[in-house]
């Protein structure tokens, strides 16, 4: 163990430089994890460093979700072990370190009467406990509004936007949320390709900044452009490295085969 | 273009806006203001026999008598009628408050099952009554409902939802046993079941204002104090756990402040219909509002105003509180859906 002292100032060193390797931002060791008896992640290990840009990728149903869920403490692994931040994931409890961006279908942005600001706000949430809203989350909130440009849609209700609209409002949010970890789960699904293209090269100075981010995403040229590494997953770990030696290796073909899946992707 | 035209009308219904932002705060104050008056009265009403407070007490009293004067009704000198007005303007508040999270979980039926949970708890605590002379049913309801809260929230847990089959059994098991307990009770006189049923003004008395007064201060300081983790957990409960929130704890709040707003109101409204003001202007407040924060806002000032509404109708024509209430929460429900066809827009414009 490190302790506390190392930590602390890793901490420090990555948010200022974004280089620090004290500590990594996520361990995960050796995990499996089984809706009942079908093995959705088998046997895992990689580690992900402070300031690092992971690609995530494998087909449908590959458990890349799931291993994202188990990553951030929504899923608990059948066994094998997690480490956030060099704290075990169960036990983790700084939500304002972690910003997320689900899937389109998980949240209830469909009937409930929320406008894209409040929904903003909520990315603040975790900084400010049971204590009203500081002067630094609204610069925060207004900030990330500007940054995805949805100023003109901040009062209109959240489920009067577009699917676009609407998946910048919650890209906003984690944004808002200045987290040191952005976990996001196909994020650009939706999103035309003017904002998507604007978005990646905001996540690019994102992590020049020093913040850590895991990206789930379909598009695999666009992983292979941004990401500074690949992790390459069908329910096995079939690649972890950087890009290049990624797209030197057969894991793509082999994952991908490994369903039978045929993709096609052009880029 | 659309996103273009869709702009300009927003500017230019932004004054429009402000008109019923106004608005909105102008009838919170005002509700804020009858509802502490109203708390003011139960508190002298149960300090009368103090030196301190007779004196106010019997003030309040003199200007009910001129407020009947003036208003030419014969409602504010009667202090059973200020106890009756004091808990439909707390159930106005309390019920369409906590009703906002619920409808928008999706947990509306958890109001109704936890009202049918709490008749079983009136049910036990007369047949208590009878039996050992402890004669406060409404306690009885209270334990018996916030019990049955926490076990649907054990259901859920172990179900993965709130899904509607536990419920379902849940809501019918115990009107089951309320009603075994009441036809086992039966030959005891004076049990009026039936008030509690479809709701009857005359069956409040000042020790269930009391109640009532204390449950609502209690209801409103926890929304206050957990707005912002409800409103979460409320509209995206996986971010809201990446967030470290508490969801169970929290989601264990909401159940129980449901529980107790049930058993607060069931007087007046009655099992069967204590859900309907969960619900209804709710319903009403999310087909107008643009936000979450002001729909909470007119939940609460159309609760109010059914309330009003229906008090009035069930006092001047005899007939029961309960479903003259629903009945005017639901027109107040049919015009919002006349308004939000036009669309949000006519309505800001005004």
């Amino acid at each position: 163990m490190a302790g506390t002292a190392h930590t602390e100032s890793a901490r420090t060193n990555s948010a200022a430089a974004g280089e620090s390797t004290v500590t990594s931002a996520v361990d995960v060791r050796n995990v499996s994890f089984a809706y009942g008896d079908s093995p959705v992640v088998k046997d895992v290990s990689l580690t992900i460093e402070k300031g690092e840009f992971l690609g995530l990728i494998g087909p449908n149903g590959s458990g890349k979700t799931t291993l994202l869920h188990l990553m951030l403490g929504l899923l608990e692994p059948g066994s094998g072990s997690i480490d956030l931040f060099g704290e075990p994931v169960e036990e983790f409890s700084a939500g304002e370190r972690i910003g997320y961006v689900s899937q389109q279908s998980t949240n209830r942005g469909g009937s409930m009467p929320v406008t894209v600001r409040e929904a903003v706000k909520m990315g603040r949430f975790a900084h400010a406990g049971h204590a009203r809203l500081s002067e630094t989350d609204y610069a925060a909130i207004d900030q990330a509004i500007e940054t995805v440009g949805i100023e003109d849609l901040a009062d209109r209700r959240v489920n009067a936007l577009s699917g676009g609209q609407r998946q910048r409002a919650f890209i906003a949010r984690a944004l808002a949320s200045e987290s040191d970890l952005l976990a996001l789960d196909e994020p650009t699904v939706g999103v035309d390709a003017e904002s998507r293209d604007a978005f990646y090269q905001l996540l690019e100075s994102l992590n020049d900044s020093g913040i850590t981010i895991i990206l789930i995403e379909h598009d695999i040229g666009v992983v292979t452009d941004r990401a500074s590494r690949i992790a390459c997953i069908n329910t096995e770990l079939y690649h972890h490295g950087d890009t290049e030696s990624f797209v030197q290796s057969d894991a793509l073909a082999e994952a991908y085969g490994a369903t039978g899946t045929v993709v096609h992707h052009d880029h | 273009m659309t996103d273009n035209v869709d702009t300009t009308v927003a500017r230019e219904t932004d004054s429009g806006r402000d008109i019923r932002r106004l608005l909105e705060l102008a009838g919170l104050a005002v509700t804020g203001t009858v509802s502490l008056v109203m708390i003011a009265f139960i508190v002298l009403f149960w300090l009368q026999e103090q030196s301190i407070a007779s004196g106010a007490y019997e003030q309040f009293m003199i200007a009910g008598q001129w407020l009947d004067h003036y208003l030419g009704t014969n409602v504010f000198k009667w202090a059973f009628m200020w106890q009756q007005l004091a808990m439909g303007v707390l159930i106005g508040i309390v019920a369409p408050l906590i009703g906002t999270f619920l409808v928008h979980r999706e947990m509306a039926l958890i109001g109704e099952t936890l009202a049918h949970t709490a008749f079983a708890g009136v049910a036990i605590g007369f047949a208590a009554g009878t039996l050992v002379g402890i004669n406060v049913p409404l306690y009885f309801a209270l334990v018996v409902s916030i019990l049955g809260a926490l076990g649907v929230q054990w259901l859920s847990e172990h179900t993965d939802t709130y899904g509607d089959v536990p419920v379902a059994i849940m809501l019918t098991g115990s009107f089951a046993v309320g009603t075994l307990v009441i036809s086992w009770g039966r030959g005891q006189r004076g049990i009026s079941i039936e008030g509690f049923l479809w709701g009857d003004l005359s069956i409040v008395t000042a020790s269930s204002a009391r109640l009532m007064a204390v449950l609502s201060v209690i209801v409103v300081a926890v929304v206050i104090y957990t707005y912002k983790q409800l409103v979460f957990i409320t509209f995206d409960e996986q971010a809201a756990r990446v967030a470290r929130l508490n969801v169970t704890a929290y989601n264990t709040i909401l159940v129980v402040m449901t529980a107790v707003v049930v058993v607060g109101s069931m007087q007046v409204l009655g099992v069967i219909l204590v859900a309907g003001m969960l619900v209804i202007p709710v319903a009403a407040a999310s087909q107008i509002a643009h936000g979450f924060r002001e729909t909470m806002y007119l939940s609460v000032l159309f609760g109010q105003l059914s309330i009003v509404g229906g008090l009035a109708m069930a006092i001047n024509y005899g007939l029961p509180s309960g479903g003259s209430i629903i009945v005017v929460a639901i027109v107040f429900y049919l015009a919002t859906i006349g308004l939000s066809s036009d669309g949000v827009r006519s309505l800001s414009m005004h």
